[in-house]
């Protein structure tokens, strides 16, 4: 009796496991079958390098939306890393345990802000700063960038921390026994030794910033054009399925799909990319 | 055995006066005052828990690590104070090497293990650097056995060849006293012994400081034993310090006498 409970059970978590994985495959494939028909029909270089997005005049190119994704992400990225790595520095080495213990919430805290909230709070400071001090429309790449920034500082700082707080202790005594100073010991030990970890960090944040929709949706103008400086608008990956989704049938629809298949793969790509890097680092 | 070696003329490298270590509330070390010899090595000795390591790691301020770590009295280094206000921790460092208990390299390639310590001190010249590095290898007799592998992961190497690399390391900044905190309890036989050879060798132009566990390897390598225990309230203090022959040949104190015999510890 006891050991069908044992079976029983086993069984159960088995087909819930199973039902988080068919959720995934199942996605996958609805978006493949609804999408691959319009890249197949436009050809996939159309539909990446094309430059003309007019779905009822059936041009189908996503490339100032790519060129949109990529330039708010770097500019994400070019903001939060530095600062998320100093900051995970600081709390890792530098901070008391009563501030280490302030601090660690309060940036968990930032994570569980609604990105509605801080597209809101965007539009409504950010933005107008950016138009009145630096000129264009505010509604920009500079806009976005800085919000996204913000909003993937939790990842970089909290997964950089424990990689820097998981390093054997026998390093930084090591390094401070040569007579190097705090700063050379985590300049030139502790953080070469904690970058894989790190480096997982930054991709999963960045993840997330290509990932996001609402910000951007809020902050960005939504432009379908190439920016020429960061306060141009652009419209990014998202943004394009975001706004469009509520009204688009037929070819319209896949072709918001076919951009559905565009960022899976990208963020697919960057997630394996930090698993592989933190699993290297494990053997 | 070493401590036969003449060490009567001997000038003293490290001297402590009446030094007391405290871990917030509790008093870990009591009093201790001793006179530590030049090129020779010198072994602490005690049963576990008696704060060898820790008084070990008074010389070059590795307990400044621990927060609510709390000196009094002071130690001196040829000299000048350990402690003092005075004292700069990373020029003391640099004077006093630490070879840990667990061989500890960097997971950097073996050439960068032995130039970091040098490169950190503002050496830049790339062959004044790779000089650095063959003569620390070979005078850890390390350089025909890994010359060709340099580039590789010094996490590659074997535990023994991990802990004579960290020797290395610890010789490229040119410190004048090594301390070996139990560097070879994590080593097999050989390798211990390699490793012994070689504190002797060293010797000749550094001063030692072991801590061991090991009351043949003290009797083996040391000139000079400190016996270490702690008392009922749990304070560790010096019970005997003398030339290691006479210490193991005579002991004057019946606690010595009772652990190097093997009764307790």
């Amino acid at each position: 009796m006891k050991k069908f409970k044992e079976k029983l059970s086993g069984r159960i978590f088995f087909i819930l496991a199973l039902s988080t994985i068919s959720a995934l495959v199942l996605i996958t494939i609805f978006i493949f079958v609804e999408g691959m028909p319009l890249i197949a029909e436009v050809g996939l270089f159309n539909f990446i390098f094309g430059m003309v997005w007019s779905p009822s005049q059936g041009h189908f190119g996503i490339f100032p939306m790519i060129v949109g994704t990529v330039s708010v992400t770097f500019g994400a990225a070019l903001i939060g890393i530095p600062v998320g790595i100093c900051c995970s520095i600081f709390m890792a080495e530098f901070a008391p345990a009563r501030m280490r213990s302030i601090f660690r919430p309060a940036i968990q805290l930032l994570a569980g802000i609604p990105s509605v909230v801080y597209g809101f709070w965007g539009l409504i400071y950010i933005v107008p700063i950016i138009r009145d001090r630096l000129g264009g429309p505010g509604l920009s790449v500079l806009a976005g960038s800085v919000i996204l920034a913000i909003m993937i500082l939790p990842t970089i700082i909290s997964i950089s921390e424990v990689s820097i707080m998981a390093l054997p202790r026998h390093y930084k005594e090591g390094a401070l026994a040569l007579g190097m100073t705090h700063w050379q010991t985590i300049w030139r030990v502790q953080l070469p030794a904690a970058k894989s970890g790190i480096v997982a960090g930054v991709i999963l944040g960045i993840g997330r910033a290509v990932g996001e929709t609402m910000v951007v949706i809020m902050v960005l103008g939504n432009a379908v054009a190439l920016p020429e400086s960061i306060l141009d608008p652009v419209r990014t990956l998202t943004t394009n399925i975001g706004i469009e989704m509520g009204y688009a049938a037929g070819k319209h629809q896949q072709a918001l799909f076919a951009t559905g298949i565009v960022l899976f793969i990208l963020i697919m790509i960057l997630n394996i990319t930090a698993q592989i890097i933190t699993r290297r680092k494990s053997k | 055995m070493a401590g036969s070696r003449k060490n009567n003329s001997r000038k003293t490298k490290i001297e402590t006066k009446s030094i007391n270590l405290y871990y917030g509330n509790h008093h870990a070390l009591a009093d201790i005052t001793v006179k530590i010899p030049a090129r020779a090595i010198t072994a602490i000795i005690g049963p576990s828990g008696c704060g060898k390591s820790s008084f070990l790691r008074l010389f070059n301020r590795m307990n400044d690590l621990i927060p609510g770590v709390r000196v009094e009295g002071d130690a001196l280094l040829d000299n000048f104070s350990i402690y003092g206000k005075n004292a700069d921790v990373v020029n003391l460092r640099k004077k006093i090497g630490m070879v840990f208990q667990k061989p500890n390299v960097f997971p950097m390639s073996i050439y960068e293990n032995l130039v970091i310590g040098p490169k950190s001190h503002g050496i830049k010249d790339k062959s004044l650097l790779n000089g650095i590095a063959e003569r620390c290898l070979t005078q850890v007799a390390l350089w025909d056995e890994l010359k060709d592998m340099l580039k590789k992961p010094a996490t590659e190497i074997s535990a023994g060849q991990q802990q004579r690399l960290c020797i290395a390391r610890a010789l490229a900044v040119d410190p004048e006293v090594i301390l070996m905190d139990e560097s070879c309890s994590a080593l097999d036989p050989v390798s211990t012994m390699k490793i012994e050879e070689l504190m002797l060798e060293l010797a000749k132009d550094y001063t030692i400081i072991i801590v061991t566990h090991n009351m043949e390897q003290a009797m083996r390598v040391s000139d000079m034993s400190a016996f270490m225990m702690i008392d009922q309230d749990g304070v560790g203090g010096l019970v005997e310090y003398s030339r290691t022959s006479d210490m193991f040949s005579n002991p004057k104190d019946k606690r010595t006498e009772d652990y190097i015999t093997g009764r307790f510890g």
